[in-house]
């Protein structure tokens, strides 16, 4: 038992790991509240789209500031929601279908960010870390702003969750209430964005859409009501990242790439049992 | 109301329905998608508490018609208007899309789904209260699925996910309900389950429009059937509607009428594609 203990305890004596430890965990929590929504809209792509297009903001204002990450946050959130925005003129200013939409801003934004990144060869490591995440320099700044901005985030979710539930299941009816659709979809975009941004240092552009999704989907095998999803999925997704960065100081994997793969094997042992079950019934 | 308020609050009151004004108003409606013409010079007048009727076969224009009442989409010419002023400003509208348009997935029970009806009349940022719940479980039971309030959607059958579309639409205190081929699949008991309800909801005085390529339905139960193939070919009762002239120039050359002793026989041809009929 005490072996368990120490087992535990050891990592925590490190500050760099409990500020990593706090914040893979309010990341997960806030990624899979929203997650539900990507799920359930359909919207998997657009937040993979979201996530890759924060690159050219992280690099401009890396160019513009140096290392600072204060400044950098409002660079990427500000490049994530130029996208989504841009996305939305594009799909309804033509006859292009939306995911078409997203892959034209998804490349051409991510080229950006490689094209400003390529220019200047000493900022190689820190792409690398924009890529794949690098959980362990949060700084205590880091820690605050994550969650003080995930705790809006989560609360404006809560505050308009009827609205943001029927324009998920029937757009229609949110019309023809005469909600503010438009709004709550670009609001729900800017959400999306902030997830994103408050996960980059988590787990890196790259594997952003795995919070997303992954833990909600998880979620949505185990149970048929909305708010037990989103529970279940931030449960699953806290403790995906405790577990994550465990495996990365024991077994030395990069702490990202950690979690997801803590978060597919969730996703893999509830889908294979669920289908043994469905098996056994029929 | 001359001029549109300077900034339009997030969400504005119903418009109040102007006194002696038609549920519905059609003038020389017109929608175009681009260059494909889906309605054209549609004029239709219906009263409050009618049902009507509105019987086409794929690719009519029936959703689009309802897309344009319900004010989901802007009409390229021509006017809409319900009880007096444009859909936009009424809330009073309840839309059922057809029943496969909806995800019976969706992690939502069927009181849920009936409280959404309540979404506007509870506020911005408010949670429903208990009086709202309990009236959506009144709805549910007027609609006979009092007992079912529990159940994840996707466990109805087909039926009863119509009866809680209708159940949601009562939760939204609707005065027009637009039921897009709300026919389509159900066995007749249950066709019939659904028409004594629409019957009960007449009482109450709700406009009903019911899309359906059903024509023996709709004659044998609405007393108005608007025909219509991207505009209006005939409107009135089904004795007027049904001769083989107007039914050709909807469903082409498939549907006929034989007078027989117990009236009007129609042999439709609604399962057929505008260009299977002209092939055929």
């Amino acid at each position: 038992m005490a072996e368990v203990w120490n087992w535990i305890a050891e990592p925590m004596q490190y500050a760099f790991m409990t500020r990593a430890l706090a914040a893979v965990m309010m990341v997960g929590v806030v990624c899979a509240v929203l997650g539900a929504f990507v799920i359930l809209r359909g919207m998997a792509f657009m937040g993979d789209a979201l996530s890759h297009a924060i690159l050219p903001g992280v690099a401009a204002g890396y160019l513009v500031h140096g290392g600072a990450r204060g400044p950098l946050f409002w660079w990427a959130l500000g490049a994530a929601i130029l996208s989504a925005l841009g996305i939305g003129a594009i799909s309804r200013g033509s006859r292009l279908r939306e995911d078409t939409a997203i892959g034209i801003i998804f490349a051409g934004m991510f080229a950006l960010g490689i094209a400003i990144v390529s220019t200047s060869r000493s900022y190689a490591v820190d792409v690398t870390h924009i890529l794949f995440g690098n959980v362990l320099s949060v700084s205590p700044t880091d820690l605050w702003r994550i969650g003080v901005f995930g705790a809006g985030a989560l609360g404006l979710v809560a505050l308009l969750y009827k609205e943001l539930l029927v324009l998920t299941f029937d757009p229609i009816l949110a019309a023809t209430l005469r909600l503010p659709v438009r709004l709550l979809h670009y609001l729900l975009l800017i959400l999306l964005a902030l997830a994103v941004v408050l996960a980059l240092q988590a787990v890196g552009v790259a594997l952003v859409i795995a919070l997303l999704v992954t833990p909600a989907a998880t979620a949505s095998l185990l149970t048929r009501r909305l708010p037990r999803l989103m529970l279940a999925a931030a449960l699953i997704a806290a403790l995906s990242g405790a577990s994550g960065l465990y495996l990365s100081y024991y077994f030395g994997i990069a702490p990202g790439p950690a979690i997801v793969l803590v978060c597919t094997v969730f996703f893999l042992l509830v889908f294979l049992c669920g289908a043994n079950r469905r098996r056994t019934r029929t | 109301m001359n001029q549109p308020a300077p900034s339009e609050p997030l969400l504005f009151r119903h418009v109040t329905h102007t006194p002696g004004s038609a549920a519905v108003e059609l003038d020389r409606l017109a929608v175009r998608y681009g260059e494909r013409l889906a309605l054209d010079a549609v004029t239709l007048r219906v009263p409050p508490g009618e049902h009507l009727a509105i019987v086409g076969p794929n690719g009519a224009g029936k959703t689009t018609l309802f897309k344009a009442l319900s004010g989901l989409l802007t009409p390229s010419e021509g006017r809409v208007q319900v009880f007096g002023s444009p859909p936009r400003r009424h809330a009073c509208i309840a839309y059922l899309v057809q029943r496969s348009q909806v995800d019976w997935d969706f992690p939502v029970t069927v009181r849920d789904v009936v409280l959404m009806g309540r979404v506007r009349e509870i506020g911005l940022f408010r949670r429903p209260r208990a009086a709202d719940r309990a009236f959506a479980d009144e709805c549910l039971a007027c609609v006979g699925l009092g007992a079912l309030a529990g159940r994840q959607i996707g466990e109805l059958s087909g039926g009863q996910q119509q009866r809680m579309f209708i159940a949601r639409a009562l939760a939204q205190e609707a005065s027009i309900l637009l039921l897009d081929e709300p026919f389509t699949g159900l066995d007749l008991q249950t066709q019939h389950g659904l028409l004594d309800l629409l019957e009960r909801l007449s009482a109450r005085g709700v406009t009903c429009l019911v899309a359906t390529h059903d024509l023996d339905l709709a004659a044998a139960h609405f007393d108005r059937i608007l025909l219509l193939n991207r505009t209006v070919v005939a409107c009135g009762p089904p004795a007027h509607v049904f001769q083989t002239e107007h039914l050709t120039a909807t469903f082409g050359h498939h549907a006929r009428t034989i007078r027989t002793n117990d009236g009007l026989v129609i042999i439709d041809g609604a399962c057929c594609a505008p260009g299977e009929a002209r092939r055929g």
